[in-house]
């Protein structure tokens, strides 16, 4: 099981070691592109985004429609989900700490208070 | 990517805020109803700061927590969960009472996390920032520094989940 996992982490990671492909995950963010469109923006061959979009897409960070002749990319809505939820457990993990740092600090105070200081 | 959140708990509790700066950078912000100079002391002793650095909801016992905090000063904490055990430590790098404490965290395999905590006192309540620089984007993901199991947990889940998608073909 860990072999397994650690795998799906090097896939993962491998779709995000590359600053090219970090650039466009960032540039969907702000909106959907043609393949074209983030081949200019970067300025790389037609081809080598298409390699780009494809190693984001098997990673499942980025999804692509095909309408007529233009691929249009966006933003996985995996990727998206989980860097939130990542976050989210983040913030969890401190607003419970912090909670349970004001129950010290108000003992401090209270502390203090019975000392007579101010 | 530009995925920052702010919290948004209920009013009536103080808020928790985080957010992602940069690729290795996350900060957490929070303010705390008492002075800098109480906050600051519940960060520094080590018996008080065992008692709210776990959470309880996480199911760890703290087993040991030595704090000696000075510039230069060392700290190390372990903790059980289950059946094992891991420790935390690091050194001291900056010390300014009731405003400002620095430290590293070196348990982790590729490199220092580098956290900062500021203390910033107004009007009787105490803003505190705390700015956590990861030595690569891949420490902060994999929470390799300052994590606790479930996080790893479900970030093996999360992996999981991104590998299914690719196995398949």
């Amino acid at each position: 099981m860990a072999q397994y996992s650690q795998t799906h982490f090097d896939a993962s990671f491998g779709a995000l070691s590359d600053a090219t492909r970090r650039g466009v995950l960032e540039q969907l963010g702000r909106a959907d592109a043609s393949i074209t469109a983030l081949a200019e923006r970067f300025h790389m061959t037609l081809t080598g985004m298409k390699k780009h979009v494809g190693v984001l897409e098997q990673a499942g960070l980025v999804s692509t429609e095909k309408v007529g002749r233009v691929r249009t990319c966006k933003l996985g809505l995996r990727g998206l989900e989980e860097e939130a939820a990542w976050i989210e457990r983040y913030r969890q993990l401190w607003a419970a700490r912090f909670d349970e740092l004001d129950i010290v600090v108000e003992e401090l105070k209270r502390k203090e208070k019975a000392n007579g200081r101010k | 990517m530009d995925v920052s959140r702010e919290s948004e708990a209920t009013p009536t509790k103080n808020r928790t805020g985080v957010e992602r700066k940069s690729e290795r950078e996350l900060v957490v912000t929070r303010t705390v109803n008492a002075p800098a100079r109480l906050v600051f002391e519940a960060w520094t002793k080590a018996e008080l700061f065992r008692r709210w650095w776990v959470p309880k909801s996480y199911g760890l016992t703290l087993l040991s927590c030595e704090m000696d905090v000075r510039v230069g000063g060392q700290y190390r904490l372990v903790f059980r969960h289950e059946d094992s055990t891991m420790e935390f430590f690091g050194t001291y790098l900056e010390v300014t009472p009731h405003s400002r404490l620095v430290w590293t965290n070196e348990e982790g395999d590729n490199g220092k996390t580098v956290t900062t905590v500021t203390f910033d006192e107004n009007a009787g309540k105490t803003l505190l920032v705390v700015h956590d620089r990861y030595p690569s984007k891949e420490a902060l993901d994999s929470g390799s520094t300052g994590a606790m199991p479930e996080a790893l947990d479900q970030l093996d889940e999360l992996l999981a989940s991104l590998g299914s998608s690719t196995e398949t073909k």
